[in-house]
């Protein structure tokens, strides 16, 4: 199909597409409408569950199936990039090159990463209390990690986030959520249902199973985005093309 | 009019990053497309979810009841799948990276028979 040809019957598609878009648009309720009937049952819902961040509520309480499926699709995406990047046949390894730094950059790093890390189990740990929960804090955490390669080098961050444990830890933190699940169909209710005691509203310990499948998709999130950073990382500085393996041949544009 | 025009930018950004991925010469650039396409729905979510003079439906410091609050349905779904997104896309990086390594070429038009 020519470049031509794609972009014309894109323009017919798109112009369908959007007529529909807009005739659709016109039947919702306007913007910042007052009435909003799901918004308000899950309000309900998560104090009667006594969790203070609604938000938290709705993906680790209400909705915890749909976040299940979502942390599935991101071990999936973790697993599939580790497939990927895997060094090949005609590949070697070489161990990446140590690294001056400046002494204020390693200061940085040295005052910045435990503070980045107690920020993250923070975020982590309020949940279901403040803004944040599993996926926000676990990003932060996995990056304050990465400040150990801006602050040093690649050979200290390797030995800060030794990859395989990260790889088990993504796998086992993606398994106990599952567990948690079917802790609740034991229990004698219905699978993910909030089982535990609720505690009391605006406490740490509150919302009952919310806090603990936080604190799993806390680890999950963090190690999953450190295993797929560590990924590019080695493939940036580690993987080489073997010397007698056959370069690609260039395609002429 | 003003009643549905942020549903109808998050239409425009779905349509613009369509057509930057139709047009596109480089899969870096389609896999920035798709994260453009993939925010489009953010926008629609979060943009059905406002409601006028609404603050976060966080009850830490505010009394439930005391003021009104945005829909946390659609704030949850757009949560999650900004993380999950972030990991899909580098997904994506990776299989690019490998047709650099096995094709010699990012450019998806260059890309015409299938190889063992």
């Amino acid at each position: 199909m020519t470049a031509r040809l794609r972009v014309w019957l894109f323009t017919v598609a798109a112009a369908v597409v959007g007529g529909f878009f807009v005739a659709a648009c016109r039947r919702l309720p306007p913007f910042g409408t007052a009435r909003h009937p799901y918004g308000a049952r899950a309000v309900t819902a998560a104090l009667a569950h006594r969790t203070a961040n609604v938000v938290s509520s709705v993906n680790f309480d209400l909705r915890a199936f749909d976040t299940l499926g979502e942390e599935s699709i991101l071990f999936g995406a973790v697993l599939g990039t580790a497939l990927l990047l895997r060094p090949a046949r005609d590949e070697s390894l070489s161990r990446a090159r140590t690294e001056r730094v400046l002494p204020t950059t390693r200061l940085f790093g040295v005052l910045l990463l435990p503070l980045a890390l107690v920020v993250g189990v923070y975020i982590v740990a309020h949940g279901q209390l403040s803004p944040g929960g599993g996926f926000q804090g676990g990003v932060v955490l996995a990056t304050a990690l990465h400040l150990a390669y801006i602050a040093a080098d690649y050979r200290v961050l390797e030995k800060v986030r030794p990859s395989a444990a990260f790889d088990v830890a993504d796998g086992i933190s993606a398994a106990s959520f599952t567990v948690m699940g079917l802790a609740g169909l034991v229990s004698g209710g219905a699978f993910l249902q909030n089982f535990l005691p609720l505690g009391t509203f605006n406490q740490l310990v509150s919302g009952g199973l919310v806090p603990l499948l936080n604190a799993a998709v806390g680890f999950e999130v963090a190690s999953g985005v450190i295993v797929l950073v560590a990924h590019f990382l080695d493939q940036a500085l580690e993987v080489h093309p073997s010397a007698q393996a056959p370069q690609p041949e260039e395609h002429p544009t | 009019m003003n009643g549905f025009l942020p549903f109808l930018a998050a239409g425009w950004m779905l349509l613009v990053a369509l057509y930057g991925m139709v047009t596109s010469r480089n899969l870096v650039h389609t896999v920035g497309c798709l994260a453009v396409a993939q925010s489009s729905t953010y926008v629609m979510l979060l943009g059905a979810g406002y409601r006028r003079g609404g603050t976060a439906p966080v009850f830490s410091d505010t009394a439930p009841g005391s003021r009104p609050v945005v829909d946390p349905v659609v704030q949850a779904l757009a949560l999650t799948d900004v993380v999950v997104g972030a990991t899909v896309t580098a997904l994506l990086l990776a299989l690019t990276l490998q047709l650099r390594k096995r094709h010699g070429t990012v450019d998806p038009q260059a890309l015409t028979g299938l190889k063992g």
